[in-house]
Parts: structure tokens; sequence; C-alpha cells
């Protein structure tokens, strides 16, 4: 499905939490989160609704800058505060489940914007790699469509060649699939499981199990701001040893 | 009865009166309005937007005076201060249009317009899904480019309607400016009807500029009204 082209030149880096805390308010969401998110591999964070998911994924990318602890990115430490984040985020995509299209704009500018100014490229330049990127997610000759004139896999996957055209280093997916009608779901799973293979790394928060044991290179539960187990997804899925994994994989399988 | 029908078909509808009069008030009062209104609404636009994301600034420093704004100027009756502004400046020695008197009431009428329109440009930008926001930042954008390509140019689309409506309510409240006292060839539609009322001691310019003002703010009112139930059944069946 992906083309080879779009998909090769990206030099992978890993993600490291360490220790990170994070408050809202006085409420603690993320409370001691030491994790290794390893380079070219696909991490899968599960967990039950407010277990802190989104808010780690957040914080890998500095949506959320946790009060506790480092963030390191390729061994970079990403909270010190002299880090320049517009730079960093260009090497960190992110795929959210509202997609979040600009909807001003066309597909194709969906894709551009960012490569125009942010990476300064000219308009054709930027426009041959769009077509590039979202031919690999099948949509080409959708281009000038406007995003409320696509369907949600649609959309979606003209979020994820719209992340993807930076030539990010790391992906994060937000339960990417979720405000998905079931049918379109599929599709979606298929485009992120292509790139997994492509060998870039992946951090996923996902509600869907059966991804997660194919794709997942680690799988990690969390459940009210904590890590509680991590591991293979077969020994994860299999042999789950904490009581409170095996009671949300009760739920959800 | 027929008397009393007839003295206010006198004083009100004098035909003649009423002919002669609508003359000058659509060779020269008209354009001038018109001028005016969108003179002052420029100023009003410009001014507006400014405050508009100074009111939705992080720090208190610019948030606070930006709120004062809007809400003096908003909270003062508009003749307070177009006579504040048109006939103070001046007086003030701050003559910065010299003596034209013109420039000052578009001032006036904008700066009073930049607080309202200011309000107007706050719920469009902040109607812009954070979201949208969010995936510009996450690409790299700074906030002053997401700002700029993402949350500006939807934010001003979606109030265009509000800010026209805006526009309506501009060019009644130009005829404020008659008490600044304007020069013969730049009065607006009021200056020019009460200038000629007291002249013929007739009512009926009063009525003919009435008629110009309807003509002007009723199919712009109900132009902005269809605008915004296509705009509201457009985004609806959109998502
Ligand atoms: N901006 C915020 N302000 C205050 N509290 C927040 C904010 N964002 C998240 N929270 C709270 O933090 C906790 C964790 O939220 P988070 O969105 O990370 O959970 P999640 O695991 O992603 O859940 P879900 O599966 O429902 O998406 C929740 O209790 C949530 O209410
Ligand atoms: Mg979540």
């Amino acid at each position: 499905m992906m083309t080879a082209q779009a998909m090769t030149p990206r030099k992978d880096a890993g993600i490291r939490f360490d220790a990170v805390g994070k408050f809202f308010g006085t409420h603690k969401v993320l409370d001691g989160i030491t994790l290794d998110v390893p380079k070219a591999m696909t991490t899968c964070l599960i967990g039950p609704s407010g277990s802190g998911k989104s808010t780690l994924l957040r914080c890998a990318n500095l949506l959320e800058r946790p009060q506790e602890g480092a963030i390191f990115v390729d061994g970079t430490e990403i909270t010190d505060s002299k880090v320049d984040l517009d730079k960093l985020r260009t090497r960190i995509g992110m795929v959210f489940q509202h997609f979040n299209l600009f909807s001003h704009l066309s597909v194709m500018d969906n894709v551009t914007l960012a490569l125009r100014k942010v990476h300064g490229m000219k308009r054709d330049e930027a426009e041959a790699v769009a077509f590039r990127e979202l031919e690999a997610v099948g949509l080409k000759g959708f281009e000038r469509r406007r995003p409320s004139a696509l369907s949600g896999g649609q959309q979606q996957r003209v979020a994820i060649a719209r992340a993807l055209a930076m030539k990010p280093e790391v992906m994060l997916f937000d339960e990417a699939t979720s405000a998905l009608d079931p049918e379109l779901v599929k599709g979606i799973l298929e485009v992120m499981r292509d790139l997994a293979r492509s060998g870039i790394t992946m951090l996923v928060v996902t509600h869907e199990m059966r991804f997660a044991r194919e794709v997942a290179g680690q799988v990690v539960f969390m459940d009210q701001g904590k890590i509680v187990e991590q591991g293979s997804p077969d020994r994860m899925f299999d042999a789950p040893e904490s009581p409170r994994l095996r009671y949300f994989l009760d739920q959800v399988l | 009865m027929s008397i009393g029908l007839e003295r206010i078909q006198e004083t009100f509808f004098d035909p003649v009166i009423l002919w002669h009069s609508l003359e000058t008030l659509v060779v020269i009062g008209l354009p001038n309005t018109i001028l005016l209104s969108v003179l002052a609404s420029l100023i009003g636009m410009a001014f507006g937007l400014l405050i508009a994301t100074g009111l939705m600034a992080s720090t208190v420093f610019v948030r606070f005076p930006c709120r004062v704004y809007v809400d003096i100027l908003r909270g003062l009756p508009h003749i307070l201060t177009i006579y504040l502004i048109g006939q103070g400046l001046p007086l003030a020695g701050l003559s910065i249009f010299g003596r034209d008197t013109y420039s000052y009431a578009a001032l006036a009428i904008g700066l009073i317009e930049g607080a309202y329109m200011a309000e107007i440009f706050r719920a469009g930008l902040q109607s812009v899904e954070r979201g949208q926001i969010e995936a510009a930042r996450t690409l790299g954008m700074s906030s002053a480019q997401a700002f700029f390509y993402i949350m500006l140019p939807q934010g001003v689309r979606r109030v265009l309607p509000p800010l026209t409506g805006q526009f309506i309510l501009v060019i009644k409240g130009t005829s404020l400016v008659f008490l600044l006292g304007l020069t013969v060839s730049q009065r607006e539609i009021f200056s020019i009807a009460q200038d000629t009322a007291i002249n013929s001691a007739n009512l009926s310019p009063l009525t003919a500029a009435g008629l110009l003002y309807l003509a002007l703010t009723v199919p712009m009112t109900y132009g902005v009204n269809a605008w915004e139930r296509r705009m509201r059944m457009g985004s609806r069946s959109a998502r």
C-alpha cells in the first residue's frame, strides 16, 4: 500500500521518559512514569479511560509540559527549557483522534503548509512531496478537496500524510481510529501497520487490541497515571501478571 | 380630522421639499455617509483585530488594558465619545488631522467600533478548534504562524456576517458626527437633512433621510441574515 519512496529516508529516534510527573491542578495525572520507547519499533499504550495515556503521549512533544522528571528524544533532553520546541516538533509527527485537519485549506495545502512555512520549501517542491505522501496513504486524486468533503477515514489519511510529509523520526498516534465508523477502521490500521513495518519509531495509544498484538514490539499498560505492567504483546495478552491488566483485558477482549 | 391628516402630510411628507432635499442627500450626503462608514469600519477592524488578540493574550498586562478599552468604549454613549475625541483632541492640542473634522469623526467612530469588533473577532478566533492549533504546533509551526495561517483566516471568515451587521450599525452611527460641525461639502445624510429641515421649517428632509437610511440598512440586514443562515447550513452539512 505505501510506496517505498515515500517511506524510506528517515533517521529513527527513541523516546525516554524518566520519572515523569504531571499535574492538572492538584490532580496527579502522570505519576513517576519511566519508560523507554525503543527506536524503530512500535510501542502500544493501553489502559482504561482517564489513565493518562493521551497526557503521556502529549508530553512526548511537549503539547503538555510535565512538572516532574525529564523526557529525552534521541538522547536529547527535550524538557530542558533551552530546547527549540518548534524545531523539535518537526521531528515528531502526531495524529489525533479527531484528525484536526485545517478546515479552510485543501487536502494539498493541509499537507504542504508546514513544508512551506516551516521547512521553507517552494510550493512545487512541497507539492511533489505531498503528492507522494498522499498517494502512499491511498488518496491520489483527492488533492483539491476540502476536508469537509472527505469521509472520516480519508480525513485521517490526510492527517497521516500531513505528519509524514515532515519526515519525522517518531510518530505519535492518539486513538487514531476511535472516531471512525467501524468499516473505516481497518483501512487506517493497515496504513499504520505498513508504517510500523517501514521501521519508524511509533508510540500508539489504542483500544485496538488485535492491532497491538500484531504490530507492537512492546505493550505498556497504564492505570491511574502509572505504568502497571509492560512487556511483549504475547506475554501481556496471554499471561498478564497484574490483576488490573487481567481485569482490563477481560473488559475489552 | 382631515385637517390633522393634512398637517401631518405637510410636515413630514411635503412632496416638493422631499424631492428637492433628496437630490442633495443622494449626491452629497450618501457618498459622505458611505465613505465615513467605510473609513470608520476599516479603523474599527484594524483596532478590533488588535484588541481581540490582546483579549486572548496569556499575560494579564496585555489582556487587562484591552478589556478596559472594550468596557469603556462600549459603556460610554457614542455621542459622548465622538464629542470627546472629535472636539477634544484638537482642543487639547492634539490636532493630528489638522482642522479636518471628517478625520476626527472617522477616528472617533473607528475607535468605538474597534471595541465592538474586538468582541466579534475574539468570538470568531476562539471558535477555531484548539485541535487545529495543536496540529499546527505539532508540525513545527510557531504560535505566531499557527495564528496567522490557521486561526486568523478561519476566525475572520466565520465572523464576516456579524461584521457586516456591525457595519450597518456604523452607517446609522455616522449620523452623530453632525455635532462636530462639518463643512458644506462634507456633510453626511443626517447633517444635510437637519440643515435643510431648519432652513425650510419643515421635517420632510428628515423623512427623506430616513428613507435613504432604510434603503441602505434594510436590504443589508436581510442579506446578512441570509448569509448567516447559509453559513450555518453549510457548516452543518460539512461536518
Ligand atoms: N487539560 C486538562 N485539564 C485538566 N484535566 C485534564 C486535562 N487533560 C486531561 N485531564 C485529566 O487527566 C486524566 C488523564 O487524561 P487522559 O486524557 O490522559 O486519559 P486517557 O488515558 O487518554 O483517557 P481516554 O482513553 O479516555 O482518552 C483524566 O482524569 C482527565 O480528566
Ligand atoms: Mg485519550
